[in-house]
């Protein structure tokens, strides 16, 4: 599919001369900035062409094995996003462990349930639909899962007594927690709430103005775009729920204690 | 015995072999930081600890732990509360307002805010939310801390009552005079090894 407007380098050249005013403001303004804006830009150009031709190659190799693998590196990078947010750290790469577990769950099931029932490839997991959408899918499942690790370890540490006098009292952990596992989800939840508040009225979303530009008509644009909120709004849910459950059981034991000597801090 | 305990240590504190019959108050005392509270900790199983704990015979292992906590209750030098007002702190609200004038509470703070508590207050509350479901057992660290002479009076009136009733008390205190009054045995605490006092 040929997009209606084909771009060419000296059209993206034009568009680069923007970036360029933004060195000549920070030179001139002394923001000192001009220099990360130049690496980034450069990242940023590097990183898309790399991809483009990844993408290229991998959708011409039809190898559901590569696909699989593209796919699971796509959930460490993202696992590791997870894992590295909070200021507080599980013992024994729990952190790692617990983002890895949720963003692949909250990944692997919202993503094949879109491929084997909306979208319908043949097959089902050719690789041009399940890395793009997989993409989208992680980017959000990520910031839930991220969101809801921070709150719920940044919780029981402050809440450690209130915790412990439930406990002491004869409380179950489940009990005990039940009130920061909610809030560590609900806070994950909030920004694809937002998102789908927004969408359309405050902001047009990235992908759907992406396809529109390449001349798709707005109402396909929109469908899609439908489709895809649900789709991160099930996995941000999979994975804040996931996270939380995950991560509260590394911190008790058997005996129902709260092992806050489980967390160092970094 | 209401309390037993053989070989009960972690790697910070212990071994500690002590018996608590009905009725009776052993009192800790020690400097900060020797191990007093971690010895209630480990009893009411908070903190992982190694050896073995019986209430009325019952080992430990045999039972869940929160119903091994509500048996051996623990009572912590600074009480932690899970909602922005009292009330939900007690399970039976009804008795804890009978029970609150014993100790000088008016039972309208029962009602109020956890925020507007003064310390003395939040530390008798959390004693009363121990004291109610009448533990055999109660671990109690420092319950007087923060309270003027007119109120400790009233917390021991109320933990002699207890122990009349035939409750075991392990108190862990600053005060050698309120140690002395109730602890019909007495420990020191130095460097996580208790001594008879």
């Amino acid at each position: 599919m040929k997009p209606t407007l084909p771009l060419t380098a000296p059209d993206l050249a034009i568009a680069a001369l923007l970036v360029v005013l933004d060195g000549v403001l920070s030179v001139a303004l002394g923001l000192g900035l001009h220099r990360q804006l130049a690496v980034a830009a450069a990242r940023m150009v590097l990183q898309l062409v790399l991809i483009g031709f990844v993408l290229r190659y991998v959708f011409a190799l039809a190898s559901p094995a590569v696909t699989l693998l593209v796919v699971l590196l796509m959930m460490t990078v993202a696992a590791r996003e997870v894992a590295v947010r909070p200021e507080q750290r599980l013992a024994r790469f729990g952190n790692f462990a617990v983002g890895g577990a949720a963003v692949a769950l909250a990944t692997l099931l919202t993503s094949v349930l879109a491929l084997t029932t909306a979208l319908r490839p043949q097959p089902w997991y050719d690789a041009r639909y399940a890395i793009p959408l997989a993409g989208i899918v992680l980017g959000n499942v990520l910031n839930a899962a991220s969101l809801a690790l921070d709150a719920l370890l940044g919780a029981v540490v402050r809440e450690r007594a209130s915790i412990e006098a439930q406990l002491a009292l004869g409380a179950t952990i489940g009990v005990a927690m039940r009130r920061l596992v909610r809030d560590a989800v609900r806070r994950a939840l909030l920004p694809i709430v937002n998102q789908m508040s927004a969408a359309g009225v405050v902001t047009l979303p990235g992908i759907m103005t992406g396809q529109i530009l390449a001349g798709v008509d707005p109402m396909e644009a929109v469908k899609y775009q439908i489709l895809l909120m649900f789709l991160l709004a099930g996995g941000s849910g999979l994975a804040a729920v996931a996270t939380v459950l995950l991560a509260a059981r590394r911190l008790t034991d058997g005996r129902q204690r709260l092992r806050l000597d489980r967390l160092l801090r970094r | 015995m209401r309390l037993r305990l053989a070989g009960l240590r972690s790697a910070l504190a212990g071994p500690f072999d002590l018996s608590v019959a009905a009725g009776a108050c052993v009192a800790v005392t020690g400097p900060s930081g020797s191990g007093k509270s971690l010895l209630l900790r480990m009893i009411a199983d908070l903190d992982p600890n190694e050896g073995e704990v019986w209430c009325d015979d019952v080992p430990r292992a045999a039972m869940p732990a929160p119903e091994w906590r509500r048996r051996v209750a623990y009572a912590a030098a600074e009480p932690g509360w899970w909602a922005e007002t009292v009330a939900p702190h007690f399970s039976d609200l009804a008795a804890a307002k009978s029970l609150a004038g014993a100790i000088g509470l008016a039972p309208a703070l029962l009602v109020g805010l956890v925020a507007r508590l003064s310390t003395g207050e939040r530390q008798r509350l959390a004693l009363l939310r121990t004291l109610l479901p009448a533990p055999p057992v109660l671990l109690l660290d420092e319950p007087t801390a923060a309270l003027d002479a007119g109120s400790v009076a009233q917390v021991e009136a109320l933990l002699r009552a207890r122990l009349a009733a035939g409750a075991a008390v392990l108190l862990v205190t600053h005060d050698a005079a309120l140690a002395a009054r109730l602890g019909q045995r007495r420990f020191a605490m130095q460097a996580g090894k208790l001594a008879p006092a």
